[in-house]
């Protein structure tokens, strides 16, 4: 059977904020200014052959900087003088560990110490235009394309040692950061090598490396490579850079969305000292010395607003399904049908129906929005944390009506983003106080302001028809989506008729990326309704599932993470349930168990034990996998039990972490992780997928012991019990 | 109000003024340009901020920094000494408690401030006093088993 995940085909539909993708062209560095910039040494550059780079260069036009690099220039790698070998990368490190693992997976090609690998991440100056850091793109896409830099560096150095010993290359070794030659006993590190070297290739898809099968460094647990300057507290995120004479700005926000300015007095505000404000059209904002006076500054403003009516969360679910829109830029409409749901229904025995309802949720990243902002000589710097650095200089390009090249934006490693910092509000914001004061300026959003003014996971209703035949096989599958998102919108099981839909509905509040997008939605409404229909066939909720399955890696997960519950001896004990769910989304195969005990005089619901499968091919780093699972697993907790974000006429009501109930230590059951490693397929990223099956496998555990059927995230349980 | 104060940070005395008012948190982050602790929530709700006061563990984003001069504040910054990492420094890289490492300092500052009053810890405990502190990336169980970890070895140590 064909391996085609169908989460290629639905890869990434829903990109609700991404109006400006940047411009594609490079980096400043032009070719003769690499070993300008870089020092002597030797560079690779990795240059793709894609459509998607094709298709930009056309599109575009001649746009390439410097008039020298190509548009398609996607990394490069430089062995310097020193022997230190960095890499240029235009990915963001936001805690995915990515900065660890795209290490290993060059010193595996190009063996040498772990420490004397340094990564340029996310850099529009220094390093290769990259569109963004999402869709769990850096492992399939950005690591391979590394190691091929890295094989073509090693090989270059086995070049040189070998002119410069008069041997063949093939009776040389590279290892520990050293090239030798065997038979004659001669060595010479990287740096001795490239010592007075200018030495530059361009390489392609076509570079051969190492298959996992034989990797040494990748495919082990190595620790975090940065993980010292995190407990120490030395790391640097956009929210601690400062700059010589930097002021703290601050906006002031509306009291509801879509607000627009009755009345404004700022006197009292000029009044204070070192306080300036800055009104330019319906932005008002305000510097001062410090947090502390900017924060007093901006409650000492009197503003009246007017805002329209808006709907509120109570009637949401209703209002999304009677507001249809037709939308482009966000995947819009997909439809699917396959044979005819009419037909198959007449040989089916069993119909059921169900209606699933998710809330808006926020990502609530520790680190709120945040820039710093610097204009000097006409040319704009801006530090913020973004996965899309490039994006965000396009926008700060079109907002302040420069070119791109007068505008450079740099990502330190983030306080984490989940899909939630597409977009550069901080770095516009700042940019704009920092340019109508002339000096550095800092903005960090307030926790109240990054629940409020950044955009939330899609609220969603979806409507399930299907039917089974009494043998346990679906018949027919009717779903409908709206305002969700396409991700995982298709089944994995085999049903001869089908017809799958989505609806892009008028959201009342602003949506966008998160997490696994919405396979988070579509996965729990799916392996909910595979659990009624089991309910309803009196089957095994896995032996229905794996009876309509033909997918092997699927199959693989849930049958692994059912071994590791002791799925058939668990069952039927009071007071306690069991719960399966699987999903495929990114090229990722993940199965949750889990397990949980109702207090029989409370009745209150207490999760005990959960357990996940996963699998994403050859394995680069299973302790940092394991971790992403974990944090999967407990952030999708806090969507499957306790998050909603609560909004009433354009105003959210519970901004703050008092009253938004996010994960915490009290709340964490053990939690138990089964890899499959598969060196024999292509790695996939695995920052998301695992979050796709937490929902519904509590969800199905409740309704194993109680009886009671969650249709709608969050379930909170335990609401009303003491 | 503004007023002059001396603050006793880590190892170090420093002559500020500043309006009482204003957060610890902002003090220590802008003044003394000690960017270890955090800014998460500014309503004691996350911890990212937390810093020792007098041996306790406290948030220093709802702390007025005028309710602290003469007393012994320790950050983050404080933890490394001589290029040592404090046992659950250590531990918490060993374990890798952390993704993104925005709430670690928080988290460090209110495992020590546990440690320094029970050297053994039952898991409820840790969870019990660490309750106060969100890691949104959802480290929480490799954060307990550093805790347990660093225990051991000071335990060790003090034989």
């Amino acid at each position: 059977m064909s391996q085609t995940p169908i989460s290629d085909i639905y890869l990434e539909p829903e990109r609700y904020e991404l109006h400006s993708d940047g411009s594609p062209h490079c980096s400043k560095m032009a070719r003769r200014q690499f070993f300008k910039v870089l020092g002597g040494g030797i560079v690779v550059l990795f240059t793709t052959t894609s459509a998607l780079a094709q298709r930009r260069q056309g599109g575009r036009g001649n746009r390439r900087a410097g008039g020298e690099t190509p548009a398609e220039l996607s990394a490069w790698l430089h062995v310097g003088e020193e022997g230190t070998v960095t890499v240029y990368t235009g990915k963001a490190e936001v805690g995915q560990n990515i900065r660890t693992s795209l290490t290993q997976v060059v010193a595996e090609e190009l063996p040498t110490p772990l420490d004397s690998i340094r990564l340029v991440m996310g850099d529009t100056d220094l390093t290769p235009y990259d569109r963004g850091t999402f869709g769990s793109r850096t492992t399939p896409t950005m690591a391979p394309q590394l190691r091929k830099a890295a094989a073509a560096a090693r090989q270059l150095l086995i070049t040189l040692a070998a002119e410069q010993w008069n041997v063949e290359g093939d009776s040389i070794v590279v290892a520990d950061g050293k090239v030798s030659h065997r038979k004659t006993d001669q060595s010479l590190d990287f740096g001795q090598l490239t010592k007075g070297q200018k030495l530059m290739k361009t390489i392609g898809e076509d570079v051969l490396t190492t298959p996992a099968e034989r990797w040494q460094i990748a495919g082990r647990s190595v620790p975090k490579v940065d993980a010292r300057e995190m407990v120490t507290g030395r790391h640097h995120y956009s929210s601690d850079i400062q700059r010589d004479g930097m002021l703290h700005g601050k906006v002031l926000r509306p009291s509801a969305f879509s607000s627009s300015l009755i009345s404004l007095n700022i006197q009292k505000a000029e009044t204070m000292k070192g306080v300036t404000v800055v009104r330019e059209d319906d932005f008002i904002g305000l510097v001062a010395p410090n947090e502390h006076l900017a924060d007093r500054a901006i409650e000492a403003i009197e503003a009246q607003w007017n805002h329209p009516s808006q709907p509120s969360h109570e009637e949401l679910f209703d209002y999304l399904k009677q507001h249809p829109v037709e939308t482009r830029g966000w995947g819009g409409r997909s439809n699917h049908r396959q044979g005819s749901v009419e037909e198959g229904l007449k040989a089916a025995d069993i119909m059921l129906e169900g209606s699933y309802t998710l809330a808006y949720i926020a990502h609530a990243p520790l680190e709120p929005r945040a820039a710093v902002a610097e204009w000097e000589a006409g040319k704009l710097t801006v530090w913020t944390g973004t996965q899309r650095p490039f994006g965000v200089r396009g926008q700060l390009a079109e907002a302040f009506g420069i070119s791109e090249e007068r505008v450079r934006v740099i990502m330190p490693d983030t306080g984490s983003g989940y899909g939630g910092k597409h977009t550069g509000e901080a770095a516009v914001e700042a940019t704009r106080l920092a340019k109508a004061v002339g000096k550095p300026v800092k903005l960090v959003w307030t926790r109240e302001e990054e629940f409020t003014w950044a955009y939330f996971r899609p609220a969603g209703l979806i409507e399930i028809q299907s039917s089974v035949k009494a043998d346990g096989r679906l018949a027919t599958w009717e779903y409908h989506n709206y305002n969700s998102g396409g991700s995982a919108i298709r089944t994995p099981y085999q049903v001869p008729h089908q017809k799958v839909q989505f609806h892009p509905a008028d959201s009342p509040l602003r949506q966008g990326s998160y997490r696994a997008l919405a396979s988070t939605a579509n996965v729990f409404a799916r392996e909910t309704h595979m659990d009624e229909l089991a309910n309803a066939l009196k089957m095994d909720p896995l032996e229905f599932r794996l009876k309509n399955l033909k997918d092997a890696r699927l199959k693989a997960v849930l049958e692994a993470a059912a071994e590791r519950l002791g799925w058939e001896k668990r069952k039927s004990e009071s007071h306690r349930g069991i719960g399966i769910a699987g999903g495929v989304e990114k090229g990722g195969y993940m199965a949750t168990c889990a397990e949980v005990q109702v207090d029989p005089k409370s009745s209150e619901v207490k999760i005990t034990r959960l357990v996940a499968a996963f699998e994403c091919g050859a394995i680069i780093n299973p302790d940092g996998l394991m971790n992403q699972i974990e944090g999967s697993i407990i952030m999708g907790m806090g969507g499957a039990l306790s998050e909603a974000i609560e909004f009433e006429n354009g105003v959210i009501k519970n901004p703050r972490f008092s009253d938004y109930r996010v994960p915490r230590f009290s709340h964490i059951p053990p939690i138990e992780t089964v890899l499959l490693n598969r060196r024999d397929l292509p790695s996939a990223g695995g920052g998301e997928t695992p979050i796709v099956a937490i929902a519904p496998s509590i969800g199905n555990a409740i309704f194993d012991a109680t009886g009671v059927r969650h249709r709608s995230l969050p379930m909170r349980p335990n609401e009303g019990k003491t | 109000m503004q007023k002059r104060m001396t603050l006793h940070v880590n190892d170090g005395q420093y002559r500020i003024e500043s309006d009482t008012a204003r957060s610890l948190l902002n003090v220590l982050r802008n003044e003394l340009s000690l960017t270890g602790s955090k800014y998460g929530c500014g309503e004691g709700q996350c911890g990212a901020c937390t810093v020792l006061i007098d041996g306790r563990p406290r948030r220093s984003c709802i702390t007025p920094v005028g309710a602290v001069a003469e007393k012994r504040i320790k950050t983050i910054e404080s933890m490394e000494k001589n290029g040592q990492l404090h046992p659950l420094q250590e531990a918490f890289v060993e374990r890798e408690a952390m993704q993104c490492g925005y709430c670690t300092a928080g988290m460090i500052m209110s495992g020590v401030a546990l440690l320094e009053k029970n050297q053994n810890p039952s898991e409820n405990e840790i969870v019990r006093s660490m309750n106060g502190n969100i890691c949104r990336c959802g480290t929480y169980p490799r954060i307990v088993d550093a805790i347990r970890q660093a225990a051991e070895m000071m335990r060790g140590d003090a034989k």
